[in-house]
């Protein structure tokens, strides 16, 4: 196998899949890939949290929470994310406390760019959540609180066990389509020198320009293969929510 | 104000209500004992179930008063949670919540708001749901089952709650003359046990074979009461006569 792809890059120079037969810039694609991972399902599990809360806190009585929901969605809806990606690191970075090293002299800040860019995406995502679960909740007829207000449901109650479970079922696909998009826009990160995928790619083809076409192939197959893993699983989990006998 | 047994367990007192201009109860008093059944008819619009939604709190009232076992129902410092506790209502449209077992549906109130425990409150919905013959459909969802089925269903739920008032709005509106009768025979073992109930409906039959008092409420006043023998025969009004002519 090594020796193919060793002989390929001899006999095409364009073809060089240096990362199938260089332990070095193998570990890079691993731990790229791995990275890529961590951020996209911490991401993912944050922003569905921010989506939860924002659209609960969308529906309180006081006008301010639901300005301050307001604001915040059309801050991070209406603005691009690696805008955002760089004005969390660079901007509010500054301002978040430092800690010393191990070592005793080096200081480093206590939210890492991993940290930013996991903090900027979900808040980014989620605020796409929060409008997702807005119209899944809107969806589900007032009867449904009625019913659960009348058997002395709390609020909360009502929109934990009633509401939320039947808004869900109606804004997956939605919910879907903005998670797929999330996993992509974690390569903005690439800004910050978060080592992720994109980040170690473009390292590779830099020391390597041979294996500029293999990696970007590389590139592409991944996402497609890690898309189609998320795709997969909200599939199987929206079929195990269908209701017998109701229509989403 | 503690209540006592030979006072009204649901007292209602020149109560008004208007949905923006429009008036809906002009001025409605009435009075329930406990173990009464009392039937409320009149044509649509006239203000049937917004008065009975009163009584519950589901609506608000802008002046009169409202008070079950003695509690003002309108008192901004009432605590709804626990008049709901007390009061039971069941709905036109059923209301179950789809995504939840018939059985799940009859032990969620008990459960998340009484906080009792998860294994006597199936024993005693399980009770519950051969109580309004439906053993057999414990496992089954809202969907899966007959509008009669439901209808019973949504009785046993708030049934679970040991409520001290029925309000039944129009429940069997949305039925086939056929499942009508299976929850009006549920409907009238309660009223045999003493359940203390307050139906809105159009079955002038039932209503005459189950009530202690029946009210007839047109635009908003209530127009006559008494008890079936004589509100049936001897009505003096000539607006119920006009109502009772053209439904018997």
């Amino acid at each position: 196998m090594e020796d193919f792809f060793r002989e390929l890059a001899a006999d095409a120079p364009r073809w060089n899949f240096i990362w199938m037969y260089d332990d070095r810039q193998q570990g890079k694609v691993l731990s790229g890939l791995w990275m890529t991972i961590k951020l996209s399902a911490l991401c993912l599990v944050f922003s569905v949290l921010i989506g939860l809360v924002g659209a609960w806190m969308q529906g309180a009585r006081s006008a301010g929470v639901r300005a301050v929901v307001q604001g915040y969605i059309q801050f991070f809806r209406n603005t691009p994310p690696l805008v955002q990606l760089l004005f969390f690191y660079f901007a509010l970075g500054q301002f978040t406390p430092v800690m010393t090293g191990d070592d005793g002299w080096t200081v480093e800040p206590v939210i890492s760019n991993v940290g930013w860019a996991i903090i900027s995406l979900s808040f980014f995502a989620g605020a796409f959540n929060v409008e997702i679960f807005r119209a899944g909740i809107e969806a589900v007829p007032e009867s449904m609180v009625e019913a659960s207000e009348s058997l002395g449901f709390s609020r909360l109650q009502s929109y934990i066990y009633v509401v939320l479970p039947l808004a869900f079922r109606v804004c997956l696909p939605a919910l879907n389509n903005n998670l797929i998009n999330l996993v992509k826009t974690t390569t903005q990160a690439y800004a910050i020198a978060v080592p992720e995928l994109l980040y170690h790619s473009v390292s590779i083809w830099n020391d390597y320009p041979s294996a500029q076409y293999p990696t970007m192939l590389m590139l592409f197959t991944a996402y497609i293969v890690l898309v189609a893993i998320l795709v997969f699983g909200m599939t199987r989990w929206e079929r195990a929510m269908k209701i017998p006998g109701y229509g989403v | 104000m503690t209540w006592t047994a030979d006072q009204p367990i649901v007292s209602i007192q020149d109560v008004h209500k208007s949905f923006g201009d429009l008036e809906v109860l002009k001025g409605v008093s009435l009075q329930v004992m406990k173990g009464e059944v009392i039937c409320i008819i009149g044509p649509s619009g006239s203000g049937k179930s917004t008065l009975i939604r009163c009584v519950n709190g589901l609506n608000d009232i802008q002046s009169g008063s409202i008070t079950v076992l003695g509690q003002e129902v309108h008192d901004p410092k009432l605590d709804k949670l626990e008049l709901r506790k007390k009061v039971g209502m069941v709905f036109q449209q059923y209301n179950l919540f789809p995504h939840k077992t018939a059985l799940e549906n009859v032990m969620m109130a008990p459960v998340l708001v009484l906080k009792q425990n998860k294994r006597e409150v199936e024993g005693r919905a399980r009770a519950l749901m051969a109580k309004v013959r439906l053993h057999g459909k414990e496992g089954s969802y809202p969907g899966e089952l007959s509008g009669g089925q439901q209808q019973r269903v949504a009785i046993a739920r708030s049934l679970a709650m040991n409520p001290d008032v029925m309000l039944f709005d129009e429940v069997t509106a949305a039925l086939d003359p056929e499942t009508v009768k299976e929850v009006l025979v549920t409907i009238r073992e309660l009223a045999e046990e003493g359940m203390t109930c307050i139906l809105v409906t159009h079955e002038m039959g039932f209503a005459r074979e189950v009530a202690d008092h029946i009210y007839f409420t047109d635009r908003g006043v209530i127009v006559e009461h008494g008890p079936p023998a004589t509100f049936f025969e001897e009505a003096s009004d000539p607006r119920t006569r006009e109502f009772l002519s053209q439904i018997l």
